[in-house]
């Protein structure tokens, strides 16, 4: 018989099984059934994941799997980016058996080795988790090689106008000295014209067959499925682009199908209507923070969920691509100044209006001065950019995705200061973070010594060729 | 049976299935084609080296020095220009070495290095790099073959010499700011074709 004591122990251990099986079959539930599992969240999230926090599976897309599916899921949104224009420090360098011993000092096959998330403690400008000063461990001796680097901080490689480890040719020394000497405003000022109604036949993706080129009017409107639609909305339309490229309203209200029939008229369209024609403006626009959460298969990002500063009255906003073009109208100026104001109210965006860049804007607008001359919120943001379309063909497009460009801003450089400022001048404003915050309106205070090495560097080369001679 | 005679015929068995075993497993290995690891090395070098030859007469030195219509820069791209010949190689070592990432039976590295390299990154770093580098530039026309063990394995490496086949090479190094030399004249070593090949399965 047991004793009392053994029948409590007994009850306890039962009692301690029942327990523990409940509390894991319900982990097991929340991991795999649950639809929120912030709960094993490790840590809050950087400021480029915070939106998709919730879309744990973006990243990590199989709890069993190991880090090879982890790597790839950073590889699936940002390994274009880091491919292009080129990478520097690619995976095949690492992977040559002459660097193992380097592999040893720091794992570069792996994005998670610098960039870790959930560790906001130690997460720095550019979601950086590794010490600044990480070049040391292949380029200890920079300064044999290179006689302007002697006994330079390793900690300031990253500095602005310097180096950038995915993409460490934006700033060769050739480059820095075909560009010495140049005025602060150049005297040609204009950024490259888009690239889209004129190559409509050169786009393989474009279904053109769908929307035969040809203009139309308010009297060829499909709309009789909606008689109601009001007539303000339809004058809009026959303002646009679409209306001149013979897309019709069916086209967005009713996107023909796979089979190019025309599908149930929808009143409100949503982003796949707009993918029909322009797919490549969506994926672009669903890598940045705009449209992140659409990529996740989340709902539209709001101001709301934003990190930065905000209006109130934007909060409830959905980010979509009417968010900032408008329906019907699809004005490519209001989508480029007004709509970001709309919701953007940090001291740089409200800064904007009193600077030269908004006054060169307005110019253009009254027609006063050529078209590509004004500088938008989006001409610098959004810069028009030359992008591949397939391995053959490329065409110039609005980058939607706002933050590719962003951080760190050294990459604006070619796409966005250098079509009407000269490189010193482009590289001192940079850095110079309170001219930033007064949305350029002033000349930089700070001296990015980039140029001068390079000058130096030259004329180390010059005296060494000379005396070779 | 004693046990000292079930111990010998036991023994004798199991030497006996060792050694049909052995026979089997070589009969099979000779079945299989195979290529020495410098065999091998070699005949990568044959197709980079010709590939390469052919990249810098007909289309570099044609069009840049011959028909004067393109430059050649290593800044190509901003330049709006042809590729180097060096560069074209290296593209094509990234190239393959992303593509046999996904063909774990695809396994090899190469890469071209110099004693006197523009990018100091290109400098040897292994003994047998070094090794093999200052004999190819030593001894004309003879090829350098040897075995390290890198990060824990061990590797047949064979090196090969690199030379000025087109003035354009010549001119190019002597000419460029960052080269520790530029006294390089057309047919003299420049550097060293060096191709890895893991030696452990």
């Amino acid at each position: 018989m047991p004793s009392d004591k053994g029948r409590r122990q007994r009850k306890l251990w039962l009692l301690w099984t029942t327990t523990s099986i409940a509390l894991i079959g319900a982990l097991v539930y929340l991991m795999t059934e649950g639809e929120n599992k912030q709960f094993f969240m490790p840590g809050p999230m950087s400021d480029g994941h915070h939106q998709i926090g919730i879309a744990c599976e973006s990243c990590h897309r199989d709890p069993l799997a190991g880090r090879t599916v982890l790597q790839q899921a950073c590889i699936d949104c940002h390994g274009e980016e880091r491919r292009k224009p080129f990478d520097s420090h690619p995976r095949s360098k690492f992977r040559d058996p002459r660097n193992a011993d380097r592999l040893e000092s720091i794992n570069a096959l792996e994005c998670t080795t610098c960039h870790v998330e959930h560790q906001p403690e130690i997460t720095g400008a550019n979601g950086l988790t590794q010490p600044v000063d990480f070049c040391v461990h292949c380029h200890a001796d920079i300064g044999t090689d290179r006689p302007s680097h002697r006994g330079m901080d390793f900690a300031s490689c990253a500095d602005a106008g310097c180096h950038n480890f995915h993409n460490n040719r934006a700033l060769y020394t050739d480059f820095l000295l075909k560009h010495l000497h140049e005025p602060d405003l150049l005297e040609r000022r204009t950024l490259p014209a888009r690239e889209f109604a004129s190559m409509l036949e050169e786009l393989p993706d474009y279904p053109l067959s769908d929307h035969p080129r040809r203009q139309l009017s308010a009297a060829d409107a499909d709309n009789d499925r909606q008689p109601s639609l009001d007539a303000g909305a339809l004058a809009d339309w026959a303002q646009t682009a679409h209306a001149r490229s013979g897309v019709n309203c069916s086209g967005c209200h009713a996107a023909p199908d796979d089979q190019g029939e025309k599908s149930a008229w929808n009143d409100h369209p949503g982003v796949q209507a707009c993918a029909g024609c322009h797919q490549l403006e969506l994926t672009r626009f669903e890598r940045g923070k705009h449209g992140m959460r659409l990529a996740a298969g989340l709902t539209p990002m709001t101001p709301a969920q934003a990190r930065l500063p905000m209006r109130e009255n934007a909060d409830h906003l959905q980010l979509t691509c009417t968010s900032c073009h408008t329906a019907h109208r699809f004005d490519v100026r209001h989508a480029a100044v007004e709509a970001c104001l709309g919701c953007h109210t940090d001291r740089h965006s409200l800064a904007y209006k009193q600077s030269a860049h908004y006054r060169a804007w307005r110019r253009e607008l009254a027609g006063e001065a050529a078209s590509g001359s004004g500088v938008s919120c989006a001409g610098c943001h959004m810069p028009r950019v030359e992008h591949d379309i397939n391995e053959w063909s490329s065409r110039i497009m609005v980058e939607h995705n706002q933050n590719a460009t962003l951080s760190p801003n050294e990459k604006m450089l070619r796409p966005v200061c250098l079509h009407c400022h000269g490189l010193g001048f482009s590289l001192n404003a940079l850095a110079d973070r309170d001219l930033i915050e007064r949305n350029f309106d002033g000349t930089p205070r700070v001296d990015v010594r980039s140029m001068e090495m390079a000058e130096t560097d030259l004329k180390r080369a010059s005296q060494e060729a000379a005396s070779a001679r | 049976m004693h046990t000292l005679q079930k111990s010998l015929i036991a023994l004798g068995i199991f030497a006996s299935m060792a050694g049909l075993s052995g026979v089997i497993a070589t009969d099979s290995a000779m079945d299989q084609p195979s290529i020495t690891p410098k065999a091998m090395a070699d005949a990568l070098h044959l197709v980079m080296d010709s590939d390469r030859t052919i990249y810098t007469r007909k289309i570099v030195n044609r069009l840049v020095k011959k028909d004067k219509v393109i430059t050649a820069s290593e800044h190509f791209e901003d330049d709006k220009a042809l590729v180097l010949p060096a560069q074209m190689f290296r593209f094509g070592s990234e190239l393959v070495a992303q593509r046999a990432e996904s063909m774990p039976e695809v396994n090899f590295s190469y890469s071209l290095q110099s004693l006197w390299p523009v990018n100091r990154q290109n400098a040897p770093k292994t003994d047998v790099e070094k090794a093999g580098l200052k004999f190819v530039a030593e001894n004309k026309g003879k090829n350098y073959y040897g075995e390290e063990k890198l990060g824990g394995v061990n590797y047949f490496t064979a090196v090969y010499a690199d030379t000025a086949v087109a003035p354009v090479c010549v001119s190019c190094h002597n000419g460029h700011k960052d080269s520790p030399r530029r006294d390089f004249k057309l047919g003299d070593v420049m550097g060293g074709v060096v191709i890895r090949i893991p030696l452990d399965s």
